[in-house]
Formats: structure tokens, sequence, C-alpha cells
């Protein structure tokens, strides 16, 4: 075997796992998010219990949700789009994938470390808005339709807020990787208390609040739902899904909350760092650390999800427009200045 | 033919729409037809709503209803009166005690009969009882409509201590069958009062709650204030009743206004009116009713007398021949029978005048030019039950 095709078999094989793990933690981000949020938080907030019967608890219910899925009729309406139809899906659980390879879980243990991390989270995620017009305008239906439509807005409105309440992290970290985000606040200093770092939700509140509410609306949540709305246009987009092609949108929705609260620990709250391990105990602490971080930030997401009204469309493009981007604007100015002076 | 206000007013809406057709003839938008129902999430029932929109504005409206006829107006004619109160049960079956109420006291007014005081009171105890129930559900329901899931569960919860109460002491959760000509099936059960007082405070604590999680949310303002807005005079040329023409500041209440057997004029209450017409007015008037029903509960079984529930009534029963109208204020709005009777044992003829109706009728006027969300809020807090509907 020469030199040369061992480096590519390795490079290969090192692929095909990154590959794999990248694709395991999907289904496990959406599993973990629909069991522990959707299945159970919501249920106690709303007085009731939640699934009881499948496992202690039923924690083996997610898993049997997805069987029943995968069970099920896969019905393409009759007038539709049929090969646009059935891509739809891929196209939105494609943009999800890709938003956790750049995730970091420790200093090692990252599917690639993009030198343009930030930059490349916010362009795939933007993916998932052509996924849903797709879905939207294959359907053949009046309701996918304006719901299509109505993503396609939202969608766009709020990616602005999102890419300038970041430009502020990026400023005061001087980097747009976001492994080096997570060094930054590792060895950032609050008034020269270097104890647990800096973790950016110090210094750019404001910009983390935005990005809050634009991962919201970004993820479709409710207050701003609207795409889905599903006392105003049944399931919006969803509407003439079933089967594997429902569960992957299912899945795609889920995960990319995971995703998108990944990423808000990860450039807001430190990411994997915690004060006082380094080396390989980061690695194997690392994933813990950013799961409980993660799953931290998708609680406050869930509790809004199920506490809030929705706002109606033209509310939500006059709140993007008139109140978050000049917001954030502002934030980027302010923290410019102050980075120069400091 | 007289103008009247509302005439003015589809005058300039007409030459406003006109306006904006002009902009969308040289744009060259499409409208789109859209069915809402009569299988939709947010019908509650079986109503269609057909509108046209252009993009997510509705340029016109039509509900067609009678999804649901089950014809309870000539079933009525081929009953005998003790029967009837099984079937107009069904007619609002969130508050259906309420339906029994006017067609009980319609007959005992043709019959010449006047059911005994504690008769009288738990009727209206009850009554209430099926007010609290019913817009309890409204009260969460708006949310759900609105996008907020978690109000209706609480709704639910709440409202099922209520349900409980009406099944110990009639047998039926859902459709009691307990008022009688003459007076109720039975007495309460024991240790009714005092429960019932508790679980009014629960009610009032569930009033509460709404009004932190709902009344007072930034969106949920944003959503309803000035959202479909009924002007007084407009609502009542449609005939519409209830809180909806409170909400307008139609300051009318039947169980106050006319004189009635039941016992309303035993205890303190007050009728809310709010001046604005808006889906935000129709929701505070809901709100402040169901904390005014339970005070009127609290009350009356306070100022309980004690006595037999039921009069000398026939054991054959024959209504002599006549004509009679009883309306009571229901949860809904003003609830009516005309019953006609020629001396048999079962009614010639009953109208039912149920107040869901007249207050949907108003769609078309109302949902011109509003967005789909707003429909959908709009539909909410005019606060309708297809049974109600096409009974």
């Amino acid at each position: 075997m020469t030199p040369a095709l061992a480096v590519q078999l390795a490079y290969g094989w090192l692929a095909a796992i990154k590959v794999a793990a990248v694709l395991a933690v999907v289904p496990v981000g959406a599993l973990l998010y629909v069991y522990f949020y959707l299945f159970k938080m919501v249920s106690h907030m709303q007085s009731r219990l939640g699934p009881m019967e499948a496992g202690p608890h039923g924690v083996l219910q997610a898993p049997v949700e997805l069987l029943k899925f995968l069970q099920k009729e896969d019905l393409v309406p009759e007038r539709a789009d049929r090969f646009v139809f059935g891509a739809a899906p891929f196209v939105v659980f494609l943009s999800t994938f890709l938003l956790f390879v750049i995730i970091p879980t420790g200093p090692r243990l990252v599917a690639e470390n993009l030198d343009t991390g930030v930059f490349f989270a916010l362009a795939v995620s933007s993916i998932s808005v052509i996924g849903i017009l797709m879905a939207g305008w294959a359907s053949a239906n009046k309701y996918s339709v304006t719901g299509g439509i109505r993503a396609a807005g939202q969608l766009i409105a709020y990616e602005l807020p999102m890419v300038l309440a970041i430009v502020g992290v990026v400023v005061q970290a001087g980097t747009m990787s976001l492994q080096g985000i997570v060094h930054a606040q590792a060895t950032g200093k609050i008034f020269g208390w270097g104890g647990i770092g800096n973790p950016f939700v110090f210094t750019q509140l404001v910009g983390f609040v935005i990005f809050f509410i634009a991962a919201q609306a970004e993820l479709t949540q409710t207050p701003f739902d609207m795409p889905v709305a599903e006392s105003e246009l049944v399931a919006g987009y969803l509407t003439e899904y079933s089967g594997v092609r429902f569960l992957l949108f299912f899945m795609a929705e889920f995960a990319s909350a995971f995703a998108f609260a990944a990423i808000a620990s990860t450039i807001f709250l430190g990411g994997w760092y915690i004060p006082g391990v380094h080396g390989t105990a980061a690695d194997l602490l690392g994933p813990v650390v950013m799961i409980a971080k993660t799953m931290a930030v998708g609680f406050v997401i869930f509790w809004i999800r199920f506490t809030f009204p929705r706002f109606r469309e033209d509310q939500l493009q006059a709140f993007a427009w008139k109140y978050l981007i000049p917001l954030s604007l502002l934030n980027i100015l302010v923290t410019g200045i102050l980075k120069v002076v400091f | 033919m007289t103008t009247t206000a509302s005439d003015w007013r589809q005058a300039a809406y007409v030459a406003s729409q006109a306006a904006d057709a002009r902009v969308n003839v040289e744009l060259e938008t499409d409208g789109m037809t859209l069915n809402l129902g009569p299988q939709h999430p947010a019908t509650h029932g079986t109503l269609r709503i057909v509108v046209r929109l252009d993009g997510e504005q509705v340029l016109w409206a039509d509900p067609a209803c009678g999804y649901m006829h089950r014809g309870y107006e000539k079933l009525a004619e081929v009953r005998k009166y003790p029967q009837i109160t099984t079937l107009v049960n069904r007619i609002d079956w969130l508050g259906s005690f309420a339906n029994e109420v006017p067609f009980i006291l319609a007959a005992e007014k043709l019959m010449d009969i006047e059911a005994p005081p504690r008769a009288q009171y738990i009727r209206t105890v009850l009554f209430e009882m099926a007010r609290v129930a019913n817009v309890t559900l409204f009260l969460g329901d708006m949310g759900v409509q609105l996008g907020a899931v978690s109000p209706v569960f609480y709704a639910f919860r709440d409202r099922e201590h209520v349900l409980n109460l009406i099944e110990a002491a009639t047998g039926g959760r859902f459709h009691p069958n307990y008022d009688r000509i003459g007076g109720l099936k039975d007495d309460l059960p024991k240790g009714w009062v005092d429960e019932t007082k508790a679980v009014m405070k629960k009610m009032r604590a569930f009033c509460d709650e709404m009004e932190d999680l709902l009344l007072g949310n930034e969106i949920f303002q944003a959503r309803t204030r000035g959202i479909g807005v009924i002007p007084k005079d407009v609502g009542l040329e449609y005939g519409m009743s209830g809180a909806n023409v409170r909400a307008s500041g139609v300051d009318w209440d039947i169980r106050r206004d006319e004189d009635s057997p039941l016992a309303w004029k035993h205890a303190d209450w007050k009728v809310w009116t709010h001046p604005d017409g808006d889906s935000f007015a129709r929701y505070w008037v809901r709100l402040q009713e169901t904390r005014e029903a339970t005070v009127i509960i609290d009350q009356l079984l306070d100022g309980l007398p004690a006595g037999p529930i039921m009069a000398k009534v026939p054991r054959i029963i024959k209504v002599p021949a006549g004509e009679a109208f009883i309306h009571t204020e229901n949860p809904m709005g003003e609830m009516g029978y005309y019953l006609v009777s020629k001396g048999d044992i079962g009614p010639f003829r009953v109208k039912i005048k149920t107040p869901s109706f007249n207050n949907v009728s108003i769609t078309p006027w109302l949902l011109r030019g509003v967005y789909v969300p707003d429909v959908i809020t709009i539909l909410a807090s005019l606060y309708f039950i297809l049974g109600d509907i096409d009974r």
C-alpha cells in the first residue's frame, strides 16, 4: 500500500466516522428534546402527566413514536409535484445535519473546525427555508402555500437580526471560528477575574437576547409559529405530509432547535469549557457540559413556546425590522467602540 | 329604506376597497378562495366559512351553517313535554342545563304552575354553573386560537370540578336532564353546597390565572385590541346578544332587566360592559361574567331556602292551549323558546331562538378586510357552539 493511499484511506475513515457521529447526533438531539420538553416538561406545565406507559415515565415513548411514523402510509396528494414534494424533507434535514458539523464539544471534539464557523452555521441554517417553501408549494394545498410563504417571509426577516447579533460576538472574540470563540470566552476575564472565563452572555447580553428571539423565529416556535399555525393553517406546510417524510420534518424541527441551542451555548455561554479542566479531561467532559447547557437553553425555548400566544404576520415583520434590526446595529456599534477603547 | 350609520360605514368601506382594488389591478394579483371548514381546527365544530383572500387579506367571507342540523324543533313536536328536555340539552352542549330552563319556564307559564322557591334557587345555581362551565372553556380556548396552548388545559382542569358537581346533583356531566315542569328531579346531595363554594373559589382563582396568563399578555393584547370591532348599533341590528353586545357597551342583561321566577333578583351582582367592542373587550367581559357567576352562586347557596323541590303537578302533563315566549340570558346570549300548545301532551310547535346563530351572522360584515389570523381571533372571540347555531 502506498503511503498516499494510506493517508487517503485514513482520511476516508475519519470522514466516515465524523459523518456517522453527526448523523447520530441529529436524532439523539431530537429525541432528547421531544421526550424531555415536548412530552414531559410541557405536560407537567399543563397539569397533566404526559406519556407514562412505555417504560418508566414513558422514556420509550419517543422511539415508539418514531416506529409509528415509519410504518405509516406515505401519502402524496394527487396534484402534488411529486419530486419536489419528496425532496423537500431531505433539504430541511440536510440543513439541520450541516448545522451539527461545526459545533465543538471539546478542545478536539469537533467534526470540522471551520475558520468561518459562525458564517457557515448561519448560511446552512437558511437552507431549510428552501425546503419549507418547496414543501408548501409542492403540496398543492392552499394552507400549505400560505404556510410556506409565511415561513419564507419570516425566516428572511429574522435571518438579519440573528447575523447582526452574532457580529457583536465576532467583533469581541476577534474570530469567526466557533472553537476560537470558546477559547476567547475561556481565557477572558471579568474585571480582571478569570475564575469562570468570560461567557459572552455578560458582555453581549443584548446580542444574546436578540439571537434568542431570532432563533425562536427561525425555528418557527411560538410566538413566531405562523408557518405551522395550527389554529389557522391546519398545519401549514406540513399539512399534506405523513409517515417518514413527516418524521423527517419533525425530527429536523427538534434537531434544529437542539442545534440552535447548542450554538447559543457555544457562542454566549462558554461552550464546552469548564474552569480548571483542560486537555483530554475537557474532551471527555465537554459533551456532557454542552448537553447540559443545550438542555438549559432548550428549556427556555420550549417554556416560551408553550406559554405565549403567537404574533400576527405583519406584527412579526414590524417587530423584526423596526426593533430588532436597529437594536442589533446599535449593539455592533457599541461593541466596536468598546473594543477599540479597551 | 332608511339609511343607518352602518350603511354609511359600509359605503365608506366599499370606497376604500375600490381604491385598493385599483391598486391590485395595476399589480395584477390574483385572489384565492379558501374554505375554512367544515373540517378545520379553528371552527370547533362543523361551521364552514368561505373566504376570498387577496394575499392574507379577506375580501369577503360567507359563513355556511347547517352541517349539524338535527331538527330539534320538529322532533319536539312529536314528543311529550317531559321528554323534550333531553333534546334541548344538546343545543348548547357546554352549558346544557341552561337550555332546559327557558323551555320548562315556558311550559310552566302556560300551565300556570310555579315551582317552589327552593327549586327556583337550585335552578338558578345550576344555570350559573352551566355558565361557568361554558365560559371557562372559552377563556382557555381563546388562547389556543391565538397560539397559546397551555390555557386550555387549565380550563379543562378547573372545568372538571364544575362538571363533577353538576354530575353529583343531576346525574349527568354533559346532559343533566334535571329540570322538570313544576320543579326538579331531585334535591341536592349531602355536602354539595359546601363543595360548590370551595369550587367557586377555585374558579375565581382560575379567572385570576387567565387574567395573568392571557389577558395581561402583550402579544394577546396586540392580537385582540382593535380587532373585530362591533359598534353598538351594528351588533344590535344583527340581533346579537349576550357578552358580545355587552362588550360593545350595550347594558342589557335579561337576568337583571326582566322579571323572572328564577332567583337572580335575590343576589347582589353587577352586569359588566366594555365600551370598545373588540375581541379583547369580549374576552374581558366574559372573564368578568364568570367571576360574577361564581359570586351569584355563592350568594344563592347562602340564602338557599328549605322546602319542597316540586310543585303539585298532574301525573300526565297536558299543557293548556296557548302561546308563550320565555327567554333567558344563557351563557352564549339570549335564548328563547316560543311554545305553542293546543292542549295536548306534546307541544304543537316549538321555535327555538339560539344566540350563536345571530352572533355568527355578523361574520360577513365583520370579516371584510381583516387578515387570516384575525379571522380566527374574531371567530374565537364571538364564541359560538355549532349545536347552538344549527340545533
